[in-house]
């Protein structure tokens, strides 16, 4: 019955009893809540800099400081919030063009499928970072002088991140497009399609109402997936210093002055030990999460 | 596939152009006349389509001759004078390639035989610690992987070298580094396709008719087992082609990957199209290269069946 993807009944009870979901589940909870409560509650005196140095790992300093003399605890925290924000927000642009895509090319099907799976192969294979990289580079400032003149100045100071968030979005939804593709052809040769169609719904009203409600399974599974791979490209991005421009701080901005504090003259590990592993972690429970989802959710497991 | 390689050289150039600010631009400004003989000196004179056409070499520069993209001229870098993107690329391309080709070797056979093995021992402990290994390795960006690994075997151990080029240890590390997540990601396409196909009939019959487990492993099932991976080929090529110009930057390793990040900060667009038309160019054989091997994998496929 459950063959295309439907919503299983007792899919939560599923969830719940795979211990390393609900492990999984745990620590992205804390660390959405301390990336928004952190830089909240800590003392001010910690958000400045200081004179102290590169100091060493201390129950003041619990991650150290880094070369000006911020508390790279206080740091991870602010640089989770943009992180994970560029996650979320580029995953649910991915979402939205990849849904869309995917149920167009599924539904209208033959050639015009074949044709637009084909363009998604071809984008598979190039190095669509790259390409994106120097699209920021060519529209950052025009993003910025528009910003600046229209009725969103207040976004000014953030034109990198919502440039960043576009354009990641642009390029993570071909993983969401195929999925969903797959699915709506399977869905669509059903019955309950067409008995739709045999009564005069229109295809617009088949594919939203009968189609996408069935989809929720797939795509959220994909979503939670998408997340830390949107995560991921943008600190690479940052890392290479065409990302997030200090003095805002991602996971990858910090990845990054902590991975040039590691030299044979004197290691600062500090600065690269635990960013990494906080976004490490936050990026394995993501990934551990879809996958749970996946086991949960998706049909053919269950044969 | 041609037509995807126009595209992006297309695409580049006019992103090029796009950005803000021009390759001769100092904190001093450069007096017109000398301006002037310097942007016709690199072919930069003229209008945007008109430059265009000149580097596709369909028009004739200013020293009255065609020479661009067609007659294989990727014009003169405007970062390194006197240096044409040609040569430039001719000395970094060989390091980035071998990089590339050894850590695609690695990915490759690390991840399928790691994904066979899982899968052959499929609910057992192996199957769920390299399973969950792989997981890490995913999650875990290249950019922390390097710099902890140097950390490791180079300045605690002080097994390997730092960085640089040229001794075949000094391969070790970043390859390993690039490698990682898709020895991972493939080790988990293979585990799963692995899965699939041995609960198929016909490895039943195999198994019946008493051939020896490794002879079912090898002849029968990797064969099948192998398509998901083998179209992950290309994308794997492309991400590992990215993934290196991070590599390179860690390692201090000379390749064609710094060229790309710089070439952006400094205006240098010609460069920069040449890194990018060399890339795609590249990834454009190799999926050829790909498409030949699935379909003669999967014809034979559909002989045996």
């Amino acid at each position: 019955m459950n063959d295309a993807g439907q919503m299983i009944p007792g899919s939560a009870q599923r969830l719940l009893s795979n211990r390393v979901a609900v492990c999984a589940i745990v620590v992205v909870a804390a660390a959405v809540m301390l990336a928004i409560l952190g830089p909240l509650v800590m003392p001010a005196s910690y958000q400045g800099l200081t004179r102290n140095q590169f100091a060493p790992p201390t129950l003041q300093h619990p991650f150290g400081t880094d070369l000006n003399g911020r508390d790279v605890l206080y740091r991870v925290l602010q640089g989770a919030r943009i992180s994970l924000m560029v996650g979320i927000s580029g995953a649910l642009i991915s979402f939205f063009i990849g849904t869309a895509y995917g149920m167009v090319a599924g539904y209208l099907g033959g050639k015009w499928d074949a044709f637009m799976m084909r363009a998604v192969e071809i984008l598979y294979s190039i190095p669509r970072l790259i390409i994106i990289l120097i699209a920021i580079n060519a529209f950052d400032s025009r993003l910025k002088d528009w910003l600046l003149s229209g009725s969103f100045a207040w976004l000014t100071g953030y034109s990198r991140i919502v440039i960043l968030v576009l354009s990641l979005g642009l390029i993570e939804w071909l993983t969401m497009a195929r999925i969903v593709r797959g699915q709506v052809l399977a869905l669509k040769s059903q019955q309950f399609v067409a008995a739709a169609r045999s009564l005069g719904q229109s295809h617009v009203k088949i594919i939203v109402r009968h189609l996408l409600p069935n989809l929720v399974g797939v795509v959220i599974i994909y979503l939670t997936l998408t997340i830390p791979a949107v995560i991921m490209d943008e600190s690479f991005l940052s890392f290479l210093g065409l990302g997030i421009q200090p003095p805002q701080a991602s996971w990858g901005a910090l990845l990054s002055d902590g991975a040039q504090a590691i030299n044979p003259i004197r290691s600062y590990w500090w600065l690269l030990v635990f960013p990494a592993a906080v976004m490490s972690g936050t990026l394995l429970a993501l990934n551990f999460l879809g996958d749970a989802l996946r086991d949960a959710l998706d049909p053919r497991e269950k044969r | 596939m041609l037509l995807v390689l126009f595209c992006v050289v297309t695409l580049t150039f006019f992103l090029m152009r796009l950005a803000p600010g021009g390759p001769f631009d100092r904190e001093r400004k450069v007096p017109k006349a000398t301006e002037d003989q310097l942007l016709a000196r690199f072919n930069l004179k003229g209008t945007p389509w008109e430059l265009y056409r000149t580097y596709l070499g369909i028009r004739k520069n200013n020293s009255g001759k065609y020479s661009g993209l067609l007659q294989g001229d990727l014009q003169l870098s405007t970062k390194y004078r006197n240096r044409t993107v040609n040569e430039l690329l001719a000395q970094t391309l060989p390091v980035t390639a071998t990089l590339g080709a050894l850590a695609f070797l690695v990915a490759t056979t690390a991840g399928v035989s790691l994904g066979c093995w899982a899968a052959v021992k499929h609910h057992t402990s192996i199957d769920t610690g390299a399973m969950m290994g792989a997981l890490f390795a995913i999650s875990i960006p290249t950019f922390v992987t390097g710099p902890l690994l140097v950390l490791i075997f180079c300045l605690k151990l002080g097994w390997l070298p730092v960085g640089g080029w040229g001794s075949w240890q000094s391969l070790i590390l970043p390859a390993l580094t690039l490698a990682g997540p898709y020895v991972a990601y493939i080790a988990r396409l293979m585990r799963t396709s692995m899965l699939e196909v041995l609960g198929q009939d016909f490895i039943r019959t195999a198994r019946a008719k008493g051939l020896p487990e490794l002879r079912i492993i090898y002849k029968h099932a990797v064969k099948i087992a192998i398509l998901p991976v083998v179209s992950f080929l290309g994308p794997l090529a492309a991400n590992l082609l990215t993934g290196s110009m991070v590599v390179e930057l860690i390692f201090n390793i000379p390749g064609a990957g710094g060229f790309f990040v710089n070439s952006i900060q400094n205006r240098d667009g010609f460069l920069l199209c040449g890194v990018v038309i060399v890339y795609c160019t590249l990834l454009v054989a190799l999926n050829l290269v790909v498409d030949v091997a699935y379909s003669w994998l999967d014809r034979r496929i559909k002989l045996y069946e």
